[in-house]
């Protein structure tokens, strides 16, 4: 009586960028996408992220930042996901980032940057098409 | 190391990942969960039930502040709701717990309620066993407050804390009968609030009638005021709480047996109910007997539920081998 | 009731005109239909294709349009507005340290700014200094890093703070910044009674919208309170509060939704004022406001005008004021940056000078414009020098300031305020049913209703019913701009060394006895003796950095963090 896996993806805001407008239409898009999305809005420091998504067995971490703080947060979290043996989250990030950031990014393992004005059912999509939930253990 | 030492040890990503998979039903999880069954029934099971917006999440979130401080570790369970249009789900109820996320002696697991698929009940007992077996001392399990669930967590609980706030007018009428005789404590959140004592008298009213009503097992359920977000009156109430797990101990009546047995029962049956529907429709499944033909059967009227369930049992259970 | 402006016989006239008219526009649309399935506002505010003098009909000229200057200041806040004196042209300004924010201050000053206003970084907007770990790659990113009284006084190196005024964009801290500010300012020789200037110091939006969150409700309006009644008394020419609908808008609201919550958040400052016993009067006439210009050009006219009116009438009515300066709706506009777009980025200078055009025609006090770049970074030197041309070309060659609010009278404009009014008293009634702005943040109302609003307008974008040239509609890729800021990575480290040596310098006799009787105001009952603000003033020339007031008043206070509800 195997169900299609439900997708689980944790929202979160690294560092102290309080805006969260654009975070907050992604987790309800993904909702009516039919994901489960844990969400742990925004002054979330790298390891409370980890932390968290460890603990939530998601299978994508979406990360929303405007504030150019990425530069640390990003590869951070990428490090922490290493140390815990969890490299099989995958994580995306949406924002404000400047172009020449985009290729740094993706190099420690971001699968994909989301700028200004994508659309959320690409967004949407694009998860569907990359992101497969995790399979399930062995005994 | 096997997925079992695993949890057994504390181990957070096993432990995640198990609970995970029990949440999708994989194969798998109850040979599993098999062999954790024997290392469960250490912990204090404490069940948290009221409408949205009472605050439930900030008074889990205090009380894992006072387990902590005791040296007790905690695990959670926090229950939102499913969309019913979308199947997704917004689980938002770890915001209110962030100073725990560093803490290793506390586990948060946030869980939609998903609606009941195809009469399969997702088991909250088995993720809460997963916890005991983890080695948590305590477990808070926290619902979304509306129609089976809370039942469902009276019965998995030890201790049942039923929360209101004030000026919910009628709602506290809506903590219906049934809802009252399964609760062990009941707290009045945002006290601050008009009308918190009248509130509080409406309990203490409800409470008496209960009282009476029923045999008292000796226990007179507590009725605590609290400020959450203010850390107000969360003494008081994880005092109650310890008041409650004393009360069972002492075992002087049998209390203790009697949760026991209900929390079992509860297991039992749920544990029954999936498994046997489960074997029925894959062995009708394996005859090409799909579950929509046996609908359609009902829906053209072509056969009434009752005859056509006692027909598909007198097949089964005919050679009914597991 | 006053009289109307149009005799029964004449509406009459005029809406049997109307109808043939309507008859005629059907006609015509047989043959080429409308262009839109739905004419409506950025908000979602329906508009007709006509507006005529039967749309005002029961408008009162007098009592509801009025004359510039008086009661209910429908048509501004002084009978000369521009005519004696522009709006102040006031670029939002910060970025990486107080010696690079300063040279960006006289630059903008040199090309002919008229205020200043100051952006800071997202560890001092929360409390932070940079040495925390919370605030790694934070510094300078987004604003300037002000640690210590050391960063303020390079901050305004060589201004002169008697002459220009400068409103500082800090919500929690607000009162440690304002303390630093004023305390440099007399180090400099100033005398604080000579000070003017803005600190925005308004927590109820942070609840609401801008989630720069530190303290809970409760203690963040006692500060808010504590600050206007320093200002009262000490600094009188100071804006203490900027009650801003800005952010609010930013956030996803409609145009109603942030005029209702932010005059509602005006609303909740004037009564908790009154409740410490200060009297309206005394203190009403240095609220001032803060509006988002946003795209939709009449939307934002009517809005600012309803506000004035929506205000005069609260306070005289609601509050009882009785000196006209109290009724004043004072407000600096910033242009909409969430209308802005990563693609195709000069296409922002347009929607920027119709943003500023419609501040003007909406009688700001204040403004600052967006720069095109300003959607990726903060606005580079070419880039933020456009932006402030555009508000001098508007002011000098295009004779829009030659007239006092020009639309006054049109029937659109006067019937979409109108509308705009109804509509934002709804909300206030609303709010006052739940009981006040602060019962109405516990229940999540104000953020629900704007997470609703901002998931509806993302829907309209996506399905193409809202329209954005380059987005939606000639979609095109994100450019590589090359003039696009960058702040030096070196910033943090250098901002860490300064505030370790700073710290070995200061007294530390002076410093803990400042601290303790700052403790010892925050722990007492409000009051003038327990005023935080002496006590800061002491506490941060004894040495005090930002975050170890924040961190005194996080011990005392609590702290919050948003409950995430959807």
């Amino acid at each position: 009586m195997s169900q299609d896996r439900k997708l689980r993806i944790l929202v979160a805001k690294p560092g102290l960028d309080g805006h969260d407008r654009g975070a907050r239409v992604i987790a309800r898009a993904f909702r009516d996408a039919g994901f489960e999305v844990v969400y742990t809005g925004c002054h979330q420091t790298p390891e409370q992220i980890v932390s968290t998504a460890i603990q939530e067995d998601v299978d994508l971490i979406g990360l929303s930042i405007l504030s150019g703080a990425h530069t640390y947060s990003f590869p951070r979290i990428m490090e922490l996901l290493k140390e815990h043996r969890a490299q099989d989250i995958q994580v995306i990030g949406g924002g404000i980032f400047p172009l020449e950031d985009i290729p740094k990014l993706k190099s420690v393992g971001i699968k994909e940057i989301f700028e200004p004005g994508a659309k959320l059912q690409d967004i949407v999509d694009w998860i569907r098409s990359n992101i497969t939930p995790r399979t399930g253990m062995a005994a | 190391m096997s997925v079992v030492e695993q949890i057994l040890k504390g181990d957070v990503r096993a432990t995640a990942r198990l609970l995970r998979d029990i949440d999708d039903q994989m194969p798998n999880t109850h040979e599993i969960l098999r062999e954790l069954y024997p290392h469960t029934g250490k912990a204090h099971v404490i069940g948290f039930t009221g409408s949205p917006g009472v605050g439930k999440s900030s008074l889990v979130d205090q009380l894992a502040i006072c387990c902590r401080k005791d040296d007790l570790t905690v695990g959670i369970l926090a229950v939102d709701p499913t969309s019913p249009f979308t199947g997704g789900a917004i689980l938002g109820d770890r915001i209110r717990m962030q100073r725990h996320f560093l803490d290793g002696g506390v586990f948060i697991r946030s869980l939609a309620t998903r609606g009941h698929f195809g009469g399969l009940t997702r088991s909250t007992n088995d993720m809460i066993n997963v916890l005991d077996a983890m080695g948590k001392d305590v477990i808070l399990v926290e619902t979304v407050g509306v129609g089976q669930d809370e039942v469902e967590v009276a019965n998995s609980a030890h201790t049942t804390v039923l929360i209101t706030i004030p000026g919910m007018g009628d709602d506290v009428q809506a903590i219906k009968a049934g809802i009252m005789e399964i609760g062990c404590i009941f707290v009045v959140n945002k006290a601050d609030r008009e009308g918190s004592r009248k509130t509080v008298r409406e309990l203490m009213n409800l409470v008496e009638l209960g009282l009476r009503r029923r045999d008292s097992d000796g226990w007179e359920p507590l009725i605590i005021e609290t400020e959450a977000i203010k850390g107000r009156g969360i003494d008081e109430l994880y005092q109650a709480i310890q008041k409650h797990r004393e009360y069972l101990a002492a075992n002087d009546r049998g209390q203790m047996d009697d949760v026991l047995h209900k929390r079992a029962r509860s297991q039992l049956i749920e544990v029954l109910k999936d498994e046997a529907l489960r074997t029925l429709l894959r062995r009708l499944e394996s005859r090409g007997i799909s579950l929509e033909s046996l609908i359609e059967q009902i829906k053209s009227r072509e056969k009434d539920p009752y005859t056509l369930v006692q027909d598909v049992l007198a097949n089964e259970l005919r050679d009914f081998t597991c | 009731m006053g009289q109307k402006m149009l005799s029964e016989s004449a509406v009459e006239r005029i809406e049997k005109e109307n109808s043939e008219w309507l008859a005629e526009y059907q006609k015509a649309l047989q043959k080429v239909p409308e262009r839109l399935e739905r004419f409506s506002t950025v908000s979602d505010m329906e508009i007709k294709p006509l507006y005529t003098p039967a749309d005002i009909k029961d408008k009162d000229y007098h009592e509801d349009i009025g004359l510039p200057g008086f009661y209910p200041f429908t048509r501004g806040v002084q009978s000369t507005m521009y005519r004696a004196r522009l709006w102040t042209m006031r670029m939002f300004a910060g970025l990486g340290s107080a010696d690079d924010t300063n040279k960006r201050f006289h630059y903008l000053i040199e090309h002919g700014e008229t205020g200043l206003s100051t952006a800071f970084d997202f560890p001092t907007l929360m409390g932070y200094d940079t040495d925390s770990p919370l605030a790694r790659g934070e510094c300078g990113k987004c604003g300037v890093a002000i640690d210590t009284m050391d960063d303020m006084q390079r901050l305004f190196a060589n201004i002169n703070l008697e002459q220009v005024t400068t409103s500082m964009t800090i919500n929690p801290p607000a009162s440690i910044i304002w303390a630093m500010y004023i305390a440099n300012a007399e180090n400099e020789g100033y005398q604080r009674k000579k000070l003017g200037g803005t600190i925005q110091n308004d927590c109820l939006k942070e609840f609401i919208a801008q989630k720069t969150l530190m303290l809970p409700p409760d203690p963040s309006l006692r500060l808010v309170v504590d600050t206007i009644e320093f200002g009262t008394r000490e600094v009188p020419r100071w804006n203490t509060v900027s009650i801003s609908g800005y952010h609010i808008r930013e956030a996803g609201a409609t145009a109603v939704q942030e005029l209702a919550f932010t005059i509602y958040d005006g609303i909740a400052y004037v009564e908790e004022s009154m409740k410490r016993g200060l009297d309206v009067d005394d203190f009403a006439g240095r609220l001032s406001f803060f509006w988002n210009s946003h795209i939709d050009f009449f939307e934002e006219i009517a809005k600012m005008r309803a506000s004035r009116r929506i205000w005069a009438r609260l306070m005289k009515d609601r509050f009882k004021a009785k000196n006209p300066r109290s009724m004043l709706l004072r407000f600096h506009t910033q242009t909409a940056g969430c209308s802005l777009t990563a693609q195709e980025p000069y296409n922002n200078v347009i929607r920027t000078t119709t943003e500023a055009l419609a501040a003007i025609l909406g009688g700001t006090q204040s403004l600052h414009t967006n720069s095109l770049d300003e959607v990726y970074m903060i606005p580079s030197e070419e880039a933020v020098l456009i932006a402030l041309r555009t508000q001098q070309v508007l002011a000098e060659e295009t004779g829009v300031c030659n007239v006092i609010d020009p639309l006054a009278g049109s029937y659109f404009v006067e019937a979409l305020t109108d509308r705009m009014e109804e509509e934002a008293l709804e909300y206030i009634r609303k709010l006052d049913e739940l009981g006040g702005m602060v019962a109405a943040i516990e229940r999540d109302y104000p953020q629900m209703e704007i997470a609703d609003a901002a998931y509806h307008y993302q829907q309209q974008i996506e399905k193409g019913d809202k329209v954005i040239i380059g987005v939606n509609k000639y979609p095109s890729e994100r450019p590589e701009l090359e003039f696009i800021l960058k702040i030096d990575e070196e910033t943090e480290r250098r901002q860490i060394e300064r505030i370790s040596d700073y710290k070995a310098k200061r007294d530390k006799v002076a410093f803990q006895k400042a601290m303790d009787e700052l403790r010892r105001r925050c722990e007492g009952p409000p009051s003038w003796e327990n005023n935080v603000m002496p006590a800061l003033i002491d506490a941060v020339r004894a040495g005090a950095t930002e975050q170890e007031c924040c961190d005194l008043y996080r011990e005392v206070f609590g702290t919050y963090t948003d409950p995430g509800t959807f």
